[in-house]
């Protein structure tokens, strides 16, 4: 049963989903999720492992689609048209809403290149040194790297190699940016990095951000929803709400027992 | 076909159709070189099959190669090759099995190990003719054997060893750790921990890596003719200092000969070749899969 | 007190029965470090082979005359010992066979690891592990009576034994090699990377050609090593298909004889043991090993200092 709240609903949301249900194979993953995700902010999605907020995040950018077994029911619109329909292209999809995953990634190039990538596959015709300048400043990345741009990013640290996932996604200018738990492979120092650049993006981006961290939820984010494990390990959305409100005065008692830690 | 939505910055011009013509094209060339070794496969194998049936016949099987193509057969040669197969059998595969088992449960991780291990793979790597090189020096002129099928299979016995070797020691290292930790729990030492609970569960494994072995070894040609230094045998061997063909060889001897009639020969050659082959391979995928069941209960 | 006993003797039965077992696994134990051994012993054996019996020839032929020089008729007179028309005549097959065999071996690997789906994988690895199986007389037969009367309606005048056709079909035959090694390196890029460029909105080609490939590429670059080191090695295919015609030129229409082809020849004929003729397959022999396990050396090299690490 999801509380949608009426002011959650009238928003200028970047991406809307609707009656979205995902299976795998036979088995139904995700169920009947209806959330609207607003505009230039930061959205939570909590909740315990195996409640398919991952699974949710990643039809966001059709990545499911590289799953053969994965079949998406329901819509998810953006700009007012449903990305699953026929007529459009997933990989236009993708670089218009980007995507930044939980282990660090950076392409086996130097730290130039892994952002000019993005950049020569979507076509860009202007200046390239510009443009990875630009992203890595957006990153806060550039002050510790702009003298060594063409070493390998595998030189940078774990912190260093999200922020240049993160330049990276953000190169090719994407409208919103799904982010898989991106600083739980981090220590606590770039924890806070990453979430301060979190903040600062949201100007320019809306994030929709998965985290399994409760405290960084309450941090970083103005919207959260909850997802929980329901009947034949389904998962689903328990309540989307503010933030504030979320953490302290939900709605749903499961998302009190969730929040107050009752269980994990 | 194009998308409805906006395009955001000028200079980030998707270029959408020509990603996805020149995808298609790259799909197309992918797909076409698959083609290729299929394509290949299949019509060699008609070939192979349209020339060489219409001399099938089991006169074929038990006849002596002959000057006249009609009564030629391939007896001594596939005498030859069981011969060859059953002697190359004794010897690489207790050597084998002993290097894997040693290299598996024994080596400690040393630079003399390393060597080992560098070596194997070199050789697995080394041409055929080389081994011959190395029978027909050794085995054949120090050891005195002679052109005899003991040279021969100690030869060839060196040639799959490294094959053997290295699908030994998989199927010993696919034996779970916890058969191993049980055993040595119960106070065994490690020669019994080998031989009463690896070696057992391990012995599918390594039967099979022997049949895929010894496949390899029955179409081997050049450290043969190396060895025996004959392509045309009319006897079949009686005993392991004899002198002897084998099925390759005497597939290349009929391919050699000038008349056509010899070509469909030499097809049929190959068409039994193939059989034996065939069934060997059949029979360890048979044995992969039911010890593949076995394990997972 | 009787416990005691008791205990004491199935003591030492257990003992004296250890004592038996610890005995059997030392003798057993040595005996698998011999097994061992015999694989360090087989390299040896060929390289002391090779060299000495190389020796008996550079004694009476000087290596220079023999790496340098242009005429291979060891048997015919006027006698001359140099192999470089045999490598010339191993170099020029290999060549059209690497044309052939390496870039249609790295799509069929690109194929089957980023295209293929499931379904249709477990239906081509069987299909290309049969042809790698295949014994090579029967490449050599193939090659003789199919694709060089076929070469010879596209080129008139083409030679019955002549290097294109041994190329081409020596070419198919190491398909499988560099497919299956090349598919391998690309497996082991992880899912991550290419997760990350499918993000970026790039397309399946592009992800393959320009992350998957450059990421696996020293474990494709080495098996385009190990797969030129088995075709210079080849012998019955060139035997039967390529000629006999020690020739130093590079045109693959003309016959060419390969080293391995060379020491074919020289073993069925009846040249006694221990003379000149006779250690000239163990020079040749040498120069051909000597090739391959630079090149074995090389691919294996390449593959751990520039593995990748991710």
């Amino acid at each position: 049963m999801v509380l949608e709240k009426e002011h959650m609903k009238n928003v200028d949301a970047a991406l809307t989903a609707k009656n979205l249900n995902v299976y795998y194979g036979d088995f139904l993953a995700i169920k009947d999720v209806n959330m609207a995700m607003k505009k230039n902010s930061v959205t939570a999605l909590i909740g315990p492992s195996g409640c398919g907020k991952s699974t949710f995040l990643r039809c966001l950018n059709r990545m499911n689609d590289l799953i053969t077994s994965a079949s998406v029911r329901g819509e998810i619109l953006f700009e007012n048209l449903n990305i699953y329909s026929d007529n459009i292209d997933a990989t236009e999809i993708r670089s218009r809403i980007g995507m930044v995953f939980q282990k660090p990634n950076p392409f086996p190039k130097s730290i130039y290149q892994n952002i000019a990538f993005g950049l020569k596959v979507n076509g860009f015709s202007g200046d390239t040194d510009e443009a990875v300048e630009r992203s890595l400043r957006q990153a806060s990345l550039w002050e510790e790297v702009k003298d060594r741009l063409n070493d390998s990013a595998f030189t940078l640290s774990g912190g260093q190699q999200q922020r240049l996932c993160i330049a990276r996604a953000l190169a090719v200018e994407p409208e919103v940016l799904l982010m898989d738990e991106p600083a739980s492979a981090l220590d606590p120092i770039a924890t806070l990095a990453i979430e301060d650049l979190v903040r600062d993006l949201k100007a320019r981006y809306t994030i929709i951000i998965v985290t399994h961290n409760m405290q960084q939820a309450a941090r970083v984010s103005d919207e959260t929803a909850f997802f929980m494990v329901g009947e034949n390990r389904s998962g689903y959305l328990v309540e989307h709400d503010d933030t504030q409100r979320i953490f302290t005065n939900p709605s749903n008692v499961k998302t009190e027992e969730y929040i107050t830690g009752r269980f994990s | 076909m194009a998308s409805e939505l906006r395009p955001i910055s000028d200079q980030l011009r998707r270029r959408r159709t020509y990603r996805r013509v020149l995808g298609g094209i790259f799909y197309g060339l992918f797909l076409a070189s698959v083609c290729v070794g299929i394509v290949g496969l299949v019509v060699l194998l008609y070939e192979v099959l349209s020339n060489g049936l219409p001399w099938m016949n089991w006169q074929f099987i038990t006849d002596y190669p002959s000057r006249h193509p009609e009564e030629a057969g391939l007896f001594s040669a596939l005498m030859g090759t069981m011969w060859l197969m059953a002697m190359t059998a004794l010897f690489t595969v207790p050597v084998g099995v002993g290097a894997a088992i040693y290299l598996e449960e024994y080596a400690p991780r040393n630079i003399l190990t390393r060597v080992i291990e560098i070596n194997v793979a070199n050789l697995a790597g080394v041409p055929s003719i080389v081994y011959g090189l190395l029978g027909l020096a050794l085995f054949v002129t120090w050891f005195q054997l002679g052109r005899s099928i003991l040279a021969g299979s100690m030869t060839l016995s060196l040639l799959v060893l490294p094959i053997v070797i290295i699908s030994s020691r998989e199927a010993i290292r696919a034996v779970p750790d916890s058969y191993r930790q049980a055993a040595y729990a119960m106070g065994a030492d490690q020669w019994q921990v080998i031989k009463q609970v690896i070696l057992p569960s391990a012995a599918p494994g390594i039967l099979t890596g022997t049949i895929l072995a010894m496949s390899r070894a029955i179409g081997e040609a050049a450290p043969v003719i190396a060895i025996s230094a004959l392509v045309y045998l009319t006897y079949v061997p009686a005993h392991p200092m004899d002198r002897f063909t084998v099925l390759p060889i005497q597939i290349y001897n009929w391919i050699a000969r000038p008349q056509d009639e010899f070509r469909g020969l030499a097809a049929a050659g190959i068409i039994v070749l193939l059989v034996i082959l065939l069934t060997m391979n059949a029979i360890a995928v048979f044995l992969r899969n039911r010890y593949q069941v076995r394990s997972e209960e | 007190m009787r416990v005691e006993e008791s205990k004491n003797i199935s003591d030492q039965i257990i003992s004296r029965r250890r004592g038996a077992i610890r005995i059997e696994g030392f003798i057993v134990k040595w005996v698998f470090f011999a097994c061992a051994m015999i694989s360090i012993l087989t390299t040896t054996g060929i390289l002391f082979t090779l060299i000495y019996q190389a020796t008996s020839f550079f004694n009476e032929i000087s290596i220079w005359e023999f790496l340098t020089g242009t005429r291979w008729t060891p048997i015919l007179k006027p006698r001359s010992y140099g192999v470089l028309p045999l490598v010339s005549g191993t170099l020029l097959v290999t060549l059209i066979a690497a044309l052939v065999a390496l870039p249609t071996g790295l799509m069929t690997a690109i194929f089957l690891s980023e295209y293929a789906p499931d379904k249709l994988r477990r239906v081509v690895k069987p299909v290309l592990e049969v042809l790698a199986g295949i014994p090579t007389v029967v490449y050599g037969y193939f090659a003789l009576t199919f694709v060089t009367p076929l070469l010879q309606t596209v080129f008139e005048g083409l030679i019955v034994f002549n290097a294109l056709s041994a190329g081409l079909v020596m070419g198919v035959m190491i398909i499988p090699m560099v497919s299956s090694l090349s598919e391998d390196a690309m497996m082991a890029v992880p899912r991550n990377l290419r997760e990350g460029a499918y993000a970026l909105g790039a397309t399946r080609y592009e992800v393959s050609i320009k992350i998957v490939v450059p990421a696996a590429l020293s474990g494709i670059i080495a098996a385009f090593i190990l797969a030129i080191s088995r075709a210079i090695g080849e012998t019955m295919l060139v035997t039967i298909a390529a000629g006999a015609t020690p020739s130093l030129s590079f045109n693959p229409m003309e016959s060419v004889q390969t080293m391995t082809a060379y020491i074919v020849q020289l073993s069925l004929g009846e040249a006694p043991v221990g003379s000149l003729e006779y250690n000239t397959i163990f020079a040749v022999g040498l120069v051909l090993f000597a090739m391959t396990f630079v090149m074995n050396l090389l691919g294996f090299w390449i593959v751990r200092r520039f593995r990748e690490s991710y």
